[in-house]
């Protein structure tokens, strides 16, 4: 918590001293553009690539990055700076589908389980409590094993799982949100159940789920392209960030940038999305559940 | 005002709650009491009138306070609001009795959603209730905040860049958006410093006089439930101790407890205060 | 009351600022208070008034994005601001002692009440384990909580909010300092428990010959035990002075404001209103110029805007900023006094 924070909690400065939204942290606002940047070069990949995912070009194997070949070629002649835009594409791609429906869903399963309680809310927590469990790996391979490699198996086998994760974060702060003073507020005021929990409590629960997006989401890109490498992810030749990286590696002491390059990308992308994630956290924590700056409280 | 119907009557209400054992203690079988937090409360608020609930942190006010609309669900006795069941009410009827019966929380700063503008929660609350002029919402906010003495342009700030009393008097501004004829204060000034303390005090007595609305007053500091309740219900450990008007439990103290809560009030030790 | 002249802690021209990313934030414009061995100060102030930080910047405990921007510390003579690391460190362990609002948050909880009071007298002074053990039980029993031997065993969830403040004030008075701050020590309490901690702090005072300095927002609570009172608004201390001087002839406007708008039980029945200071206090951020207390006085005049905030004596040991004085003629008539209490 930021010095200011304390100091509010403490009554040493008045709360009402602090400043809005615009106050985004540099932290927050480097890790969005870093984002912002890659998710649109895989938007544009087909309007910005110089070519085809699937150049071949025999003449041109393996030559070192150049002016023509932005990030050089690979064993089949093909530009990796043009693969790796399709892969951000087909990347990115599948892990906003993989990450933020499954949030969707938990966060309102949780939410809604975590402020009824009883029966309901003890199925559910053992449901997820079972998901959590399971060994992640294990399951997606499963899953593949059923319906065969490609991305359809990580389409299914993923978003399975990934609504447990954020219907626990969603019921425990549900636990704690339903006692807040405000929420009984709208219940007082006669408010229906459905409004309270979806206009004034869920939005109150988004936030400890967005931050764990951030981080959710590098680890889905990172099981995509471990899922490429051992070759039951995305299927050649679509262009897909693990696979590139695997067929470099056979030439990573003399073309190294085949792997190292595309790589890196991953790297940045995790960069990106933590910096993301932990300035969305230090900065605004003090806007959701509120610390009460009574004595007995806190 | 008495004689007339009451607005509100509350008759043996009891609330308990059973303790949490640890696994050691359930194991052990121990005997543990469940806790009366009410005991057989009975009491009636009229129109008009401000009725000072006074008791020590744990007797049971705010368990009361909350059982009267409901928030918890009281176990015994009967609830009526201008001679409606209470505690049968269910639904929709449930929601428009407690539009009626309006509460005001104690902290400031949990008791407002912290990421709505003052002016949309003060218009939400006028739009779910149908309230007459909440069609146009920029209007009725700002009648809303007028009578909070609130200028028009806190509509657009976040309770976070309030003060405690700012925050207070929007909780008041919601509470009377929706038209009722309660207030429930569950220590509503007691989190805030005495200057400002004293100006909340003077809007509920505004509130009372200008508006007619029946104020149900908690609060465990007998000097403030002075300056502003008509008549007094002294609570301990659930039960009701004594009750009457404000002036005669204060001078004439029945109940031992009484006694001994009017003793207990501060007085400043003036003659050689601590170093004799 | 003491004799002595040389006053255990002096403050002058306390000035504490932060720089935060919206502004410089003064939260403590001008304060100089000095105490006397044994005596015990109150001062009290509303929210933002810079009474928490006047007693934090005394230990150096002020929170990191703080600055001590101007003012001299004494404490027996020596200059606290040019301490060193290792004599601060023995200053705060040995010379001053102090208790905080909410002892549950200051006492670690999976520690036993005994083990943690016996880790203080191990620490600062090298006690062993046995000797240091017996000695927090003597402790306990000195704080007044009965059956010390087996209450040390308990953990602090098993204690009262009282007896907890009596374990956090033992934990600040082991060392038998001379000065102690308690800031807020009785807020979290009921009333009999606050008269309790009151009246050993009292005690304690008077065994040790300890200064106190208490902080308040609650003028119940100063009026109860302290011998003078500072009042302190917008990061100044606004008026000194013995309890009966502020309490039946204070001078400054804000001081008397403060009083009138206590509750009375006097005035159940009665349709009497409190009279109200209008307006809201100042934010730190804000600067206002001449008097801080002016944009809300009743009785402010055309010079007030250019006036410093420094304290005059109305006599002697009574001292307050304002230099209108509208309440000096008022008092010389005994029956037309304005804000008296009855």
């Amino acid at each position: 918590m930021s010095t200011i924070d304390l100091l509010e909690q403490q009554g040493v400065v008045p709360s009402r001293t602090r400043p809005g939204l615009r106050g985004l942290s540099r932290e927050t606002k480097i890790g969005a553009g870093i984002l912002a940047v890659l998710f649109l070069a895989g938007l544009l990949a087909p309007l910005i690539a110089p070519y085809g995912q699937n150049q071949l070009n025999f003449t041109d194997i393996y030559s070192a990055p150049s002016l023509s070949h932005v990030m050089g070629t690979d064993g089949a002649g093909r530009d990796v700076f043009s693969r790796t835009l399709y892969a951000l594409r087909l990347d990115l791609g599948i892990v906003v589908l993989v990450t933020y429906p499954p949030l969707v869903i938990g966060v309102f399963a949780g939410a809604v389980a975590g402020y009824f309680g009883g029966i309901f809310d003890a199925v559910l927590a053992r449901i997820v409590d079972v998901m959590i469990a399971l060994p992640f790996l294990v399951l997606i391979i499963a899953v593949i094993a059923i319906v065969g490699p490609g991305i359809k198996g990580i389409l299914i086998g993923v978003p399975l799982v990934a609504w447990a994760l954020y219907a626990r974060l969603s019921r425990s702060g549900m636990l704690v949100l339903r006692e807040q003073p405000f929420i009984l507020a709208t219940v007082a005021l006669g408010y229906t159940t459905r409004r309270t929990i979806l206009r004034h409590a869920v939005p109150n629960l988004m936030r400890s789920s967005l931050i764990y997006s951030t981080l959710d989401m590098v680890v889905n890109l990172l099981l995509l392209s471990s899922l490429a490498y051992l070759g039951l992810g995305a299927q050649p030749p679509s262009a897909e960030l693990g696979s590139i990286i695997a067929d470099g590696q056979s030439a990573l002491l003399t073309a190294w940038w085949v792997a190292t390059l595309p790589g890196l990308v991953v790297v940045l992308f995790g960069i990106g999305a933590l910096l993301l994630g932990d300035g969305l956290s230090d900065g605004r924590l003090k806007g959701t559940l509120p610390c009460a700056s009574l004595p007995s409280r806190c | 005002m008495t004689g007339a119907a009451p607005l509100l009557r509350l008759e043996g209400l009891t609330k308990t709650f059973a303790l949490r054992r640890s696994v050691g203690e359930r194991v052990g079988r121990s005997q543990v009491e469940p806790t009366r937090a009410v005991d057989d409360f009975s009491f009636t608020l009229h129109h008009g009138e401000i009725l000072g609930l006074a008791g020590e942190s744990g007797s049971g006010k705010t368990t009361l306070a909350r059982c009267i609309i409901r928030l918890i669900e009281p176990d015994a006795g009967t609830i009526e609001l201008d001679g409606i069941d209470v505690r049968a009410a269910r639904g929709r009827q449930l929601r428009e009795l407690r539009r009626r019966m309006q509460m005001v929380f104690q902290d400031p700063y949990s008791s407002l959603n912290p990421r709505m503008t003052v002016g949309a929660a003060l218009h939400e609350a006028g739009r779910v209730h149908h309230r007459p002029g909440s069609e146009n919402g920029e209007q009725f906010v700002r009648d809303a905040l007028e009578r909070v003495h609130l200028s028009a342009g806190t509509a657009k700030r976040r309770p976070r860049e309030l003060s405690g009393g700012q925050r207070q008097r929007v909780a008041v501004a919601r509470a009377l958006a929706v038209g009722p004829e309660v207030l429930i204060a569950d220590e509503a000034v007691s989190a805030l410093d005495v200057s400002v303390q004293a100006q909340l005090l003077n809007l509920f007595l505004d509130l009372r006089d200008e508006l007619g609305v029946a104020i149900l007053f908690v609060a465990h500091q007998l000097a403030v439930i002075a300056e502003v309740a008509d008549r007094v219900a002294i609570m301990n450990r659930g039960r009701l101790i004594e009750i009457g008007d404000a002036a005669d439990v204060f001078a004439n103290p029945q109940d031992d407890y009484t006694k001994s809560l009017l003793a207990a009030h501060p007085r400043p030790r003036l003659s050689g205060a601590a170093s004799s | 009351m003491r004799l002595t002249s040389e006053p255990v802690l002096s403050i002058e021209g306390r000035r504490v600022e932060f720089d935060m990313p919206f502004g410089r934030l003064v939260a403590l414009r001008d304060a100089s208070l000095s105490i006397r061995p044994g005596e015990i100060v109150g001062l009290v102030g509303e929210t933002g008034s810079g009474k928490t930080l006047v007693c934090r910047s005394v230990m150096r405990l002020v929170p990191a994005r703080g600055r001590i921007a101007a003012g001299r510390i004494t404490f027996g003579g020596r200059d606290v601001l040019a301490m060193s690391t290792r004599e601060l460190r023995d200053f705060r362990a040995h010379d001053v002692g102090m208790v905080f609002q909410d002892p549950f948050s200051t006492l670690n909880p999976v520690l036993r009440i005994g083990n943690q009071v016996a880790e203080t007298l191990r620490v600062n002074f090298g006690l062993k384990k046995a000797e240091a053990q017996a000695q927090a039980v003597a402790l306990l029993r000195d704080v007044g909580i009965p059956n010390p031997e087996r209450r040390a065993l308990s953990y602090p969830h098993e204690f009262s909010g009282g007896m907890r403040q009596r374990v956090m004030i033992a934990l600040a008075t082991a060392s038998q300092p001379r000065l102690l701050l308690a800031d807020e020590p009785t807020t979290a309490l009921d009333v009999t428990t606050q008269a309790q901690i009151l009246d050993l702090l009292v005690r304690l005072s008077q065994e040790r010959e300890m200064a106190v300095v208490l902080v308040s927002h609650d003028f119940g609570v100063i009026a109860q035990v302290c011998d003078r009172v500072a009042v302190m608004y917008g990061g100044h201390i606004v008026e000194t002075g013995t309890i009966e001087e502020i309490h039946d002839g204070a001078e400054h406007p804000y001081t008397r404001g403060l009083l009138d708008s206590i509750p009375r039980l006097e005035s159940a029945g009665r349709a009497t209103r409190l009279p109200v200071i209008p307006g809201v206090p100042p934010e730190p951020t804000e600067v206002v110029s001449g008097c801080v207390f002016r944009p809300r006085c009743r009785y402010a005049q055309g010079g007030c805007d250019t006036v410093s905030m420094v304290l005059e004596p109305v006599s002697p040991g009574h001292e307050t900023a304002c230099p209108v004085r509208p309440f000096a003629v008022a008092d010389s008539a005994p029956t037309a006094r304005a804000g008296a209490r009855p």
